[in-house]
């Protein structure tokens, strides 16, 4: 097998949290030992709750994060350090957008200056050509030369993302980090931004990392899930498996809680209790506090992310192949 | 005012909403039964908040509401601002999006909802106590007796929203609205909201408002379901049959716009461009210029919300089509 666009191997990341005026600090493992590699043109998706680490997943892997454990290596070669040329000459070819794109423009600048901007810090293309690359690349999103000559302010919210889009794409990129696109977005404008990314997949060979809570809009664009709990992949397989299957009692219960229009409330598998505090992380399986099939061993076993067969991984002590499956009970 | 027991509870009847002269709410007729949950969905702008904040006189001062809202025959448009404290937190409760600036960060619980009790039932001393104890007890807040003298920070979002519903039903209310009850909530906590609140409102027997922009949410919940857009609503039927078969066609767009859960991918259905601007809003109807099906008579003239079958009505031409295959139908049935 070729070598993979993007190689994440056991990377961890920790802040250091003071509770209150005089608490003392406590470590807080926003991530913890993650692993993931994502081929060319392929997209993951990254499903979690706030608080899972999904967003810092993402900023890592652009460097935009120092990990303090793992490391990350994009084409071959690990990540330079931040703020190094180096560094800087890879933005060309990682971009990202986030789910704000209000905070990501500049409010007092042209859509088109700024969707110049790459293309003249990285210098590509001659000088001159670079206005007709600009309307390309918003005829690309689409958005006409005048949505060009607006301001943010006086585009929608949908057509602001298209905005930051297509200065995502200015350098051509092969590699896009999405953190909740479009959950600022309206419904029907959703569908736009989401038609948008498949057809850019499609025809630009674009490779993504696609960090989202919405488990429908992450199973639209990705081929490959990764499900993320405090801090770490708990399961990760093909979309299509996953959502249908869910090997992981929390991959379950976060299927069972997406609403399905047209489907009342039936046989749903509701988590008791809150999303355990970073801080303050439950021993053995970090989910057993909430897993409505946790027995004692998982009170102190913490399982590792094992081979199911098929592409799929999951980390439950009852998910792993050979293992008696107290989890088949639920439904 | 003398009622029969199959009026509704509360009736709309042609509300409107002016900010500035600009209109956003163009007369809502919609009517709550008893114990019944409607559910209002639409996107951001659709007026589906400010229909209900009009209702019960929470809007500024600037906003020009005209049309009724009957409260068991009582009108209480332009109502006395004493009569409405009475009616709000007592007959109708509402919660809102984001519990942690509802409440109060520096009361304690018990001092929150005891006020709600003081106010509304007349409660005093240690009945107090004993009824918020009750309160969080049934909204599912562990260890209800010690958590009273929590304040709002000590929570988790989740259980402050917990706490808002609690509060809510400290007036014994007939009605609850809650306007997007669950979307700061994280998707495990906002199925334990749900299930609450469908919870909470068998065991009461009140009846629900939902607002939501989430079709999911409103559809696993509600009974009855009105799409708003532009201020107006577009179409309004049983929950089931309005999602699994969608008459206007910005209702079908809504839904086509969903990705779906399991079987094959599909391209999604895009409305395209975006809502009207209130202020310069466009000829007749006000989804025509992003209609797949619009016509010269769309634009000719604002369609009125018709039935086009049994509990369904929508305001769209199409409704008489539809309502001549729903007529041959019956004929053949």
């Amino acid at each position: 097998m070729s070598e993979p666009l993007l190689r994440v191997d056991d990377v961890a990341r920790h802040y250091t949290m003071r509770r209150g005026l005089f608490g003392r600090p406590t470590e807080v493992r926003a991530v913890d030992g993650v692993s993931f590699s994502i081929g060319r043109g392929e997209t993951l998706g990254i499903v979690g709750e706030s608080g899972s680490g999904k967003s810092t997943t993402g900023r890592v892997v652009l460097g935009l994060e120092d990990p303090d454990r793992g490391s990350v290596a994009f084409d071959g070669a690990a990540l330079p350090p931040i703020g190094t040329p180096a560094w800087r000459g890879l933005r060309a070819r990682m971009q990202m957008i986030f789910q704000d794109p209000l905070g990501a423009l500049d409010r007092r600048l042209p859509i088109a200056t700024q969707v110049r901007e790459p293309l003249d810090i990285h210098g590509l293309g001659e000088p001159t050509a670079r206005d007709a690359r600009v309307v390309d690349l918003l005829d690309r999103v689409g958005l006409s030369a005048d949505h060009g000559r607006r301001f943010p302010h006086e585009l929608s919210g949908g057509q602001r993302q298209r905005a930051v889009l297509a200065r995502a794409l200015a350098t051509a990129p092969d590699f896009l980090v999405c953190d909740e696109p479009i959950s600022a977005l309206d419904v029907s404008i959703q569908a736009q931004v989401v038609n948008l990314l498949t057809d850019l997949q499609a025809e630009l060979g674009l490779a993504m990392l696609f960090v989202s809570h919405d488990l429908r809009v992450v199973r639209q664009v990705s081929r490959r899930v990764a499900v993320m709990y405090l801090g770490r992949i708990v399961e990760e397989g093909d979309a299509d498996d996953l959502f249908a299957a869910p090997a992981h009692p929390y991959t379950r219960a976060l299927v069972s809680a997406a609403p399905t229009p047209g489907r009342r409330m039936v046989d749903r598998v509701v988590l008791q209790g809150d999303p355990p505090d970073p801080a303050d992380r439950p021993s053995g399986c970090s989910f057993h506090p909430r897993c409505p099939v946790a027995a004692s061993r998982c009170r102190i076993e913490d399982p590792a992310l094992v081979e199911l067969g098929g592409g799929r991984r999951a980390a439950c002590l009852f998910a792993a192949p050979g293992a008696d499956a107290p989890s088949r009970k639920v439904a | 005012m003398a009622t029969r027991p199959t009026d509704p509870l509360v009736r709309l009847e042609g509300l409107t909403v002016a900010f500035d002269g600009v209109r956003v709410l163009h007369g809502i007729d919609l009517a709550v039964h008893r114990g019944e949950t409607v559910g209002l969905v639409g996107e951001s702008g659709s007026g589906k908040s400010v229909t209900w904040l009009a209702a019960l006189g929470l809007l500024p001062k600037k906003a020009r509401v005209a049309g009724r809202v009957l409260l068991d025959g009582e009108n209480i448009v332009g109502a006395s601002e004493q009569r409405l404290d009475d009616l709000r937190g007592g007959r109708i409760a509402m919660i809102f999006q984001d519990p942690a600036s509802a409440l109060n960060p520096v009361l304690t619980i018990r001092r929150q909802i005891g006020e709600a009790l003081a106010l509304h039932r007349g409660l005093a001393g240690a009945a107090i106590g004993a009824e918020a104890k009750r309160l969080l007890d049934l909204v599912g807040i562990p260890d209800a007796e010690r958590r009273l003298s929590a304040y709002p920070h000590e929570f988790s979002g989740g259980q402050n929203q917990r706490i808002m519903i609690a509060m809510a039903l400290a007036g014994h209310p007939d009605l609850l609205v809650a306007d997007e009850p669950t979307t700061a909530l994280d998707a495990t906590i906002q199925a334990q909201i749900l299930d609450l609140l469908a919870l909470v409102r068998r065991e009461l027997g009140m009846a629900m408002v939902l607002i939501s922009h989430d079709l999911g949410v409103v559809s696993q919940t509600c009974d009855r379901v009105a799409v708003m857009y532009a201020g107006r609503i577009v179409e309004e039927g049983p929950s089931e049959r309005l999602f699994d078969d969608p008459g206007h066609p910005y209702a079908r767009g809504l839904i086509g716009a969903l990705p779906p859960l399991d079987g094959s991918r599909r391209r999604l259905i895009s409305i395209p461009g975006t809502v009207p601007d209130p202020r310069d809003p466009p000829p007749g109807c006000a989804f025509a210029p992003r209609c797949l099906h619009a016509d010269r008579r769309c634009t000719a003239e604002v369609p009125h919300l018709e039935a086009f079958e049994a509990e369904r009505r929508m305001a769209c031409v199409l409704a008489v089509h539809r309502r001549a295959v729903h007529r041959r139908e019956l004929v053949e049935a």
